[in-house]
């Protein structure tokens, strides 16, 4: 049998990897530079083929209480958007992740704050990994390098968000959003059942059997001493997914005496960039975290021990960088390098701040 | 002429003497317990003339709570 | 003599099988727990227990879920026709219905509530309309009366600083997607009733996909109006039915 290579941007690589591994609902609002995602949904309208529910909502708030509900039924359900749409999501992320409701969203940044620019940016790390919206919760977070990995990180995605009963986040940029390469799409997976969901999630909201309790899906708790015990239970999954869950990936690390830390499509770019430091005689790999939280923290501290220092290369000003900070604890120099504005650094410039910042 | 009779039962912890079944009752059969309180402290609801009750449930209809059970038997 | 009419074959009224012991937490006389009865009722005589789903607001009937023996989703504020929409487009053979009270359904969620509606989306909507917010004690709604005190209109709402009693309901009848736009009341037997025919009607609606249906209850809140429920009852017909005329707007 052949492989089927398609030649696509990573937005439509999201959405046909969508219709292909049988997600039950999308639910979304159109923001640059991720509206082919919801374009190509409709242009492909699944609801005739595989009978995925594909709806433009009023707004993104509506978008992400659209996802609420078809999560608390145990549907596979996601939405997208780009960084002021995620904004204005965080309070039904709250509500997803208080409820413990697995469901997929993914961003695709431009810059702020504020409305910004349409450009690529980085700069949602922070809303991402330490919770954009209120309360103690924490985000699963897949960074894809490449339109292969916005593919397969749908699955992914919704594999990990079930298995925990959480959110799970793709963040991606405007440059994987927007750029084309081959991919290779997940082969197609019939959409689960009722009686099935009923299985997998017995705590899901499809209508109550005479055999059961009723199935409530809230976030409310009144009374404290139930709802510490509610954020303890948080808390202990989130402890069991640092556990398990931790991905990066480690390029031309073997020998070297300096580490760059890059996620998503400055990770490529610091990839090119190495390459032409080592030109010039400098060790140097990249640590590309694919999950952001949980952070792959004991791999850099392994490294901390190995290298003269460290640099993070993003597309902000400083956000992963501290998280690399808390994995070194001060054994070694971590510097930050990043452009801003939606401008993507060269991997000339990165050569150069290695240089500057690391003093090699 | 056969009568109509009717009776009302009160689950008296779950009453919250809101007097909207008194209100609501057109042969004047019920009224709120004047001293005696149930275990939340209001002055619940009870039969006071029940030979004038004819069971036309309008007390049941309008109690918020679903405190009341009513009868009726023609007789 | 009484004690030989208490028999099953005489029982007129009782409370709901689908409503459990749970003692509500609603203030004494509150209309909450007319509408919840008849929630109960008709999803229970037309069969629908197992099929129904029904979204939870927040507001004094943020536990509605804790009350009725069904499935439940607690929404956030206002996003319950958001959460309705997609349950009845993922699960098109259940019986959605959205229960919301008029700051939830008409300040905060005007967007979510317009838009399902405007879609036609195939659910039922439960509005409770006292006019005032409950739950956060007392302060003025969308739906607030000219005039009406509240805590945060201390001296009357006065439209040149508030603007004037949103007449929600109204204003979704006008969409083509809305197939049932109704205002009822639930302070005598007779009003019960005829709410409840409504609600089973806009729960018949969801279920044949005619559309959005929309069920007003304008409801009393004796305790943010400061009156004795009796009372609040009659404050009601003297004061919000003017504004808030019974019966339907649309109906097709």
């Amino acid at each position: 049998m052949s492989e089927e290579i398609y030649l696509m941007k990573g937005n439509e690589a999201i959405a046909h990897a969508a219709i292909r591994i049988g997600v039950d609902g999308y639910f979304g609002y159109p923001i640059t530079p991720q509206s082919e995602i919801i374009e190509t949904l409709m242009a492909e309208a699944p609801w005739t083929t595989t009978g995925m529910v594909v709806m433009q909502a009023e707004s993104e708030t509506a978008s992400i209480n659209m996802v609420y509900g078809g999560a608390g039924c145990g549907k596979m359900v996601m939405t997208s958007s780009s960084s002021t749409g995620m904004s204005l999501m965080q309070e039904g992320v709250s509500f997803l992740a208080g409820g413990n409701l697995p469901c997929l969203l993914i961003n695709v940044m431009r810059g702020g704050p504020g409305l910004g620019t349409i450009q690529p940016s980085q700069s949602d790390y922070f809303q991402t990994v330490k919770g954009g919206g209120h309360g103690d919760y924490k985000m699963i977070t897949l960074a894809p390098a490449s339109v292969q990995e916005m593919a397969d990180f749908v699955d992914l995605g919704f594999e990990l968000a079930f298995k925990y009963s959480t959110p799970a986040t793709i963040l991606a940029d405007g440059v994987i959003g927007q750029m084309m390469e081959k991919v290779k799409l997940p082969e197609f997976r019939r959409r689960r059942t009722e009686k099935e969901i009923r299985e997998q999630c017995p705590w899901a909201t499809l209508g109550k059997p005479a055999d059961r309790k009723p199935n409530v899906i809230t976030t409310l708790q009144l009374d404290s001493a139930v709802m510490e015990k509610c954020n303890l239970d948080l808390q202990a999954k989130y402890k069991e997914i640092e556990a398990n869950e931790i991905r990066y990936q480690e390029i031309d690390c073997e020998d070297i005496d300096y580490l760059i830390v890059a996620f998503g499509s400055a990770a490529r770019i610091s990839q090119k960039a190495i390459e032409l430091a080592r030109a010039e005689g400098i060790k140097v790999g990249v640590l590309r975290p694919i999950t952001l939280w949980p952070f792959p923290t004991k791999i850099i501290k392994e490294y901390a021990s190995k290298v003269k220092g460290i640099l993070t290369v993003e597309m902000n000003a400083g956000q992963m960088v501290e998280d690399v900070r808390l994995s070194v604890n001060g054994q070694v120099p971590v510097e930050h390098f990043g452009r801003l504005g939606g401008i993507i650094p060269t991997p000339n410039e990165v050569v150069v701040a290695l240089k500057e910042k690391m003093g090699c | 002429m056969a009568k109509v009779k009717g009776t009302v039962v009160v689950d008296v912890e779950r009453c919250k003497g809101c007097d909207l079944c008194v209100v609501s009752c057109p042969c004047d059969v019920l009224e709120l317990q004047a001293r005696e309180v149930n275990e939340k402290g209001y002055h619940y609801v009870f039969m006071k003339n029940e030979d004038a009750c004819i069971g036309c449930a309008n007390c049941g209809y309008v109690c918020p709570d679903g405190c009341l059970t009513v009868y009726r038997q023609k007789g | 003599m009484s004690t030989s009419i208490i028999d099953p074959k005489n029982l007129v009224y009782a409370k709901p099988v689908l409503m459990n012991e749970t003692q509500m937490h609603y203030c004494p006389g509150c209309s909450h727990g007319v509408v919840h009865k008849l929630v109960a009722e008709v999803i229970d005589e037309m069969g629908l227990k197992e099929i129904t789903i029904g979204i939870a607001p927040v507001g004094c009937a943020v536990f509605a879920y804790d009350y009725l023996d069904i499935d439940w989703q607690e929404a956030a504020h206002g996003r319950a026709p958001a959460l309705a929409t997609a349950v009845k487009r993922l699960n098109p053979d259940k019986m959605v219905f959205t229960y919301q009270g008029d700051g939830d359904l008409a300040a905060i969620g005007t967007a979510e509530t317009i838009h399902a509606a405007n879609r036609g989306e195939n659910i039922a909507i439960i509005f409770i309309n006292n006019g005032i917010y409950g739950m956060t004690g007392g302060q003025m709604a969308p739906t607030t009366l000219m005039n009406m005190k509240t805590s945060t209109t201390p001296n009357g709402r006065d439209t040149h600083e508030n603007g004037y009693p949103l007449k929600i309901t109204d204003l979704l009848a006008q969409l083509p997607g809305v197939c049932l736009a109704t205002r009822h009341s639930v302070h005598t037997a007779g009003a019960v009733k005829k709410a409840k025919r409504m609600i089973a009607k806009a729960f018949q609606n969801s279920l044949d996909g005619k559309g959005t249906s929309i069920v007003e209850i304008v409801s009393t809140c004796s305790a943010g109006w400061k009156m004795s429920p009796a009372g609040a009852n009659d404050w009601m017909v003297e004061n919000m039915f003017p504004v808030y005329p019974m019966g339907d707007i649309k109906n097709i």
